[in-house]
C-alpha cells in the first residue's frame, strides 16, 4: 500500500487543520508552525498534520503498532501503521527510529547535521530531541526508508537504540564535562556500559525492559532514581570539603538567620551546625543528599574520595504499582578498569538471577518485590548491608536456617540457590 | 536490500569526546564553581580560571530538520560548533566569550523563537510522551498539551520565581511514560476494556490473560472462536491489556478524563525521592488547548509559590503543611477517590493523632 519513496510528494495535500492552527498562537515555540512549514518540503508531513487534526477533532488515535526489525537487530524501530492509510497513503508505514545519542546529549553541529540529513533523505525527517527513552527519535520512515536510513546511520557511526524487553539506551547528566558537583565520570560510564552490553540493547534477551541512568550526584539530573531500573548515582566517602573562609563570606553576605533557615535546619540528618562563622559537619551521619552543597556551592563541595551508590528497581505504576529504587551497592569506586569490571560482574549476576527466575514482562523491581530483597541478594551473591533498608523487619515469622531442628535421617536439605562466586575482590565499602 | 552492503553493527554510543565544546574537553573533571547570572544563563569556572557561559533555551522537542539546522547555525556562529540538549529537552549553547552572550540570546530569540530560561527555581520544560502524533496507545495528545500549557506558563520558564524548581510532565495513557514530576498530567479511563472479539486473532491470548495485574482477564469462547473475557468488578481500568493487545480497547473519546498528580521528586536532596499523589481528577480531555488543565496547574503553582519555604519542592511543601491545608489552599475538593486502595493503602493513612484542627 505504501508508495515508493520517490513517488512521495507527487501530490501535496492541502492542510486542513483549524484546531491545530490554534496551537500556532502563544509564545512557546510551536511544533505545528514548524511542521506546517516543513510540510512544503515533505508532503507526508501535511498528511501527518491532517491525521493529527482528526485526532484532535475526534479525541481518537489512528496509529497501530507493529514489529519491524533492521537486519541483525531485535529492536530500535518503533513501527507504526496508520488506520487512515486510505486517506493518507504516505502514513501507511510511518515508523520511528531510535538512535543512541552521544552520552550526555552533547553534539557537534557536524554530527547533528549528519543526523538531520540522513533522516531527511530517507523519511519525513522529523526529529525529537530527545525521547524520555533517552534516544534521539527520528519519525516518519516507511519500511524501505527505515532499512536505508538505518544502514546509512550505522555507516556514519550512529547506532540504533533499545526497545522491547531489552536494555534501553542509557542516559546520563552532563557530569564532569560541565559540572563541579559530578562525583564520577558519567559520560564515560554511560558509553562504557552501552558498548559493553550493546548486544543486550539490540536484542531482546531479558525478562523485560531494563533502564540504566547515570547521575553525577544526588541531585540526580538524569532522573535516575524514579526513572530507571538501575540508577547509578555519584557520592563520596569521608568528609565533605569545606572552605571556611567562603562559609564566613556567605554568612556575612546572607546573614545567620538565612543560613539557619536554608541550610542548617534543612539537613535531613541534622548533621550541620554553626560555630561562629564556621560550618561544623557531622560527616559520619551525612547522607550525601547535596542540599547544603547546592545552597552554599562555593563554600561546600563533595568529598575527595568519590564513587557511586547503585540502586535497583524503580518503575512506573503498571502493573503492581510504583516501585522505587533501593540501595543495592552502598558505595563503590568507579574509576579503574577493575572497578568497571566489578560493575559489569554485578550486572551479569543480577541479570542471570532475574532471567532465570523472573516472569515474562516482570521488571527487576517487580521481581524483587515478589521474591524479597533477601532472596534476591542471596541469588546474586551480594552480602546484605543495613544501608539497603530503612528499617529492619516488623514481621516475627522468620525461617532461620541456622536455628531449624535437625533433619530426619535420609532427608535432603533444601539449600537456596546461591551464586557460586569468586572471592570478592571489590574495594571495601566505607 | 539484498544487494546492499550492510553497515557495521553494534557500534554503540557515539564518541562523546568528539562532541564536547573545546572548553568542556579542556576542563573535563576540573570545574570548580558555577553562578547563575540570570535566569537561563549560567557561568562555570574551571580550575584554570577559564569560564564557560551556558545559555539554556526551551525547545518544542519535535522539530523539523530546518529548525535543527538553525540550531546548528547558531552553535557554529557562537559556540565553536557544539551544543547540548538537557534531560528536559532544552537546548544549551555554551560559549567562552562573555561579550557573545547577548548576541547569542538575540539570535536564539529572533532566529529560533525559543525562550531563554528553565534554570534554577523555574518551571522546567515539560517532559512528555508521543501522544496522537505517533503512539499506538494514547487517549490524548502530548506535544499539543505541552505547547498549550507552556504558552500559559512561559513567564515562569523565563523567571526563577518559585521556592524551588518545578518539574512538569504529561502522559497520554495510564502506562505513564511521562513519569513522576512535581506536577503531572495523566489520562484516566473509566470503564473496562471493550473487547473486539473479531480481532482477537492478532493477539497472543495467554499473554493477554497473564498481563492483567488483578487477574480480571480469563479465556473464553465467543461464536466458536477463542477469545477472552473481562471480570468487570476486578478490572481497575489500567489498560495493561490494551498495550499487549489492541483489540482490548480501553480508550473512550467520550469518557476519558485527565487528572493532576503532585509531589513526585527524583532528587535525593533533603527528603529523598518521592512518588506523586492525586490532586485533582475529572478534568475534561479538551483539545486543542486543554484550558481546564492549565487553570488547575496554575492554581497549584500559586498556592505553592505563596506557601512553600525556599528550597521546598511541591511534595515537600505538601508534606509539611499536610493534605488538609493543600486542599484548603488550592480549593480542590478532597473526595473518597483520593484515598489509596492498593494493597499498600494502609501506609498512606494517618496513623497518628497528628491532626491540624
Amino acid at each position: 500500500m505504501a508508495k515508493k519513496n520517490d513517488e512521495k510528494g507527487t501530490t501535496n495535500p492541502e492542510l486542513n487543520i483549524p484546531l491545530l492552527n490554534e496551537l500556532e498562537e502563544g509564545q512557546w515555540p510551536s511544533f505545528v508552525s514548524d511542521l506546517k512549514q516543513w510540510s512544503k518540503t515533505k508532503p507526508q508531513v501535511a498528511q501527518l498534520l491532517n491525521q493529527l487534526e482528526e485526532s484532535y477533532e475526534n479525541r481518537w488515535n489512528y496509529w497501530t503498532g507493529t514489529v519491524l526489525n533492521v537486519s541483525g537487530y531485535g529492536g530500535g524501530v518503533i513501527a507504526r501503521l496508520s488506520e487512515k492509510a486510505d486517506k493518507y497513503p504516505d502514513l501507511a508505514e510511518f515508523h520511528t527510529i531510535r538512535v543512541i545519542p552521544p552520552p550526555g546529549f552533547v553534539y557537534s553541529t557536524e554530527r547533528l547535521r549528519n543526523l538531520a540529513d540522513i533522516c531527511e533523505k530517507h523519511g519525513a525527517g522529523i526529529l525529537q530531541l530527545h525521547g524520555l527513552t533517552g534516544d534521539a527519535l527520528a519519525l516518519g520512515f516507511d519500511n524501505e526508508g527505515t532499512f536505508a536510513a538505518a544502514e546509512e546511520l550505522m555507516a556514519n557511526g550512529w547506532d540504533l537504540g533499545g526497545s522491547g524487553p531489552a536494555l534501553r539506551s542509557l542516559q546520563c547528566c552532563v557530569g564532569q564535562a560541565r559540572c563541579e558537583m559530578a562525583c564520577f565520570d558519567t559520560m564515560k560510564t554511560t558509553r562504557f556500559l552501552t558498548n559493553h552490553y550493546i548486544s543486550f540493547l539490540h536484542r531482546p534477551e531479558l525478562m523485560y525492559k531494563f533502564k540504566i541512568k547515570v547521575s553525577g550526584c544526588a541531585n540526580d539530573c538524569a532522573n535516575a532514581m524514579i526513572g530507571s531500573d538501575m540508577p547509578i548515582i555519584g557520592t563520596w566517602r569521608g568528609p565533605m570539603q569545606i572552605d571556611q573562609e567562603k562559609v564566613a563570606e556567605y554568612i556575612e553576605e546572607k546573614g545567620v538567620e538565612h543560613v539557619i533557615d536554608n541550610v542548617i535546619t534543612r539537613c535531613p540528618t541534622n548533621c550541620l551546625s554553626l560555630k561562629g562563622k564556621q560550618m561544623v559537619v557531622d560527616n559520619e551521619n551525612c547522607v550525601r543528599c547535596m542540599h547544603c552543597i547546592n545552597v552554599m556551592h562555593k563554600a561546600l563541595k563533595p568529598g575527595k574520595d568519590r564513587g557511586v551508590t547503585i540502586c535497583l528497581g524503580a518503575k512506573r505504576t503498571l502493573k503492581i504499582g510504583d516501585t522505587m529504587s533501593s540501595v543495592i551497592v552502598p558505595f563503590m569506586k568507579l574509576e579503574t578498569e577493575e572497578d568497571f569490571q566489578n560493575l559489569t560482574d554485578l550486572i551479569d549476576r543480577m541479570w542471570e538471577f532475574w532471567n532465570d527466575n523472573g516472569m515474562d514482562h516482570e521488571r527487576i523491581g517487580e521481581f524483587i518485590a515478589r521474591v524479597g530483597l533477601a532472596t534476591f541478594l542471596e541469588g546474586c551473591g551480594i552480602d546484605p548491608d543495613p544501608r539497603m533498608v530503612q528499617s529492619t523487619r516488623t514481621s516475627p515469622y522468620i525461617k532461620f536456617e541456622e536455628l531449624a531442628p535437625g533433619l530426619f535421617e535420609g532427608e535432603q536439605t533444601q539449600q537456596p540457590k546461591v551464586w557460586n562466586r569468586e572471592p570478592d575482590t571489590r574495594e571495601p565499602s566505607d | 536490500m539484498s544487494d546492499t552492503k550492510l553497515a557495521p553493527r553494534d557500534q554503540g554510543a557515539p564518541d562523546y569526546t568528539k562532541c564536547l565544546h573545546p572548553a568542556m574537553a579542556r576542563n573535563y573533571g576540573k570545574w570548580v564553581e558555577h553562578e547563575r547570572i540570570r535566569p537561563g544563563v549560567l557561568v562555570y569556572t574551571a580550575e584554570s580560571g577559564e569560564k564557560l557561559y551556558t545559555v539554556r533555551a526551551g525547545s518544542p522537542r519535535t522539530m523539523s530538520p530546518t529548525t535543527v539546522r538553525k540550531i546548528c547555525d547558531i552553535a557554529d556562529r557562537y559556540c565553536e560548533g557544539f551544543l547540548r540538549f538537557s534531560m528536559r529537552t532544552n537546548v544549551e549553547f555554551s560559549l567562552t566569550k562573555e561579550e557573545d552572550v547577548e548576541p547569542l540570546i538575540e539570535a536564539i530569540k529572533s532566529e529560533l523563537g525559543f525562550p531563554i530560561g528553565g534554570t534554577g527555581a523555574s518551571i522546567s520544560n515539560i517532559a512528555h510522551t508521543q501522544g496522537w502524533l505517533h503512539c499506538n496507545l494514547p487517549a490524548t495528545d502530548a506535544a499539543g498539551a505541552v505547547k498549550a500549557l507552556m504558552d500559559d506558563l512561559i513567564e515562569e520558564f523565563e523567571q526563577e520565581n518559585f521556592p524551588n524548581r518545578v518539574k512538569l510532565s504529561t502522559s497520554c495513557c495510564q502506562i505513564n511514560c511521562g513519569r513522576h514530576s512535581d506536577i503531572a498530567i495523566i489520562v484516566q479511563h473509566h470503564h473496562a476494556p471493550r473487547i473486539n472479539h473479531n480481532k482477537m486473532q492478532i493477539c497472543e491470548l495467554p499473554k493477554v490473560v497473564a498481563i492483567c495485574p488483578v487477574a480480571a482477564i480469563r479465556p473464553s469462547v465467543v461464536d466458536g472462536h477463542q477469545t477472552v473475557e473481562v471480570v468487570e468488578e476486578k478490572c481497575m481500568y489500567c489498560g495493561a491489556c490494551h498495550g499487549q493487545c489492541p483489540s482490548m480497547e480501553i480508550r473512550d473519546s467520550d469518557t476519558d478524563s485527565l487528572s493532576i498528580w503532585v509531589g513526585g521528586k527524583g532528587a535525593n536532596t533533603r527528603s529523598g525521592p518521592s512518588l506523586m499523589k492525586l490532586a485533582v481528577w475529572g478534568l475534561p480531555n479538551n483539545p486543542p488547548r486543554w484550558p481546564e488543565v492549565s487553570e488547575a496547574v496554575r492554581t497549584i503553582l500559586k498556592a505553592y509559590r505563596e506557601g512553600a519555604k525556599d528550597w521546598e519542592r511541591v511534595g515537600e511543601w505538601i508534606e509539611r503543611i499536610g493534605w488538609q491545608r493543600f486542599f484548603e489552599k488550592t480549593g480542590f475538593p478532597f473526595t473518597k477517590y483520593h484515598i489509596e486502595d492498593s494493597p499498600n493503602a494502609m501506609w498512606t493513612y494517618n496513623r497518628s493523632t497528628h491532626v491540624r484542627i
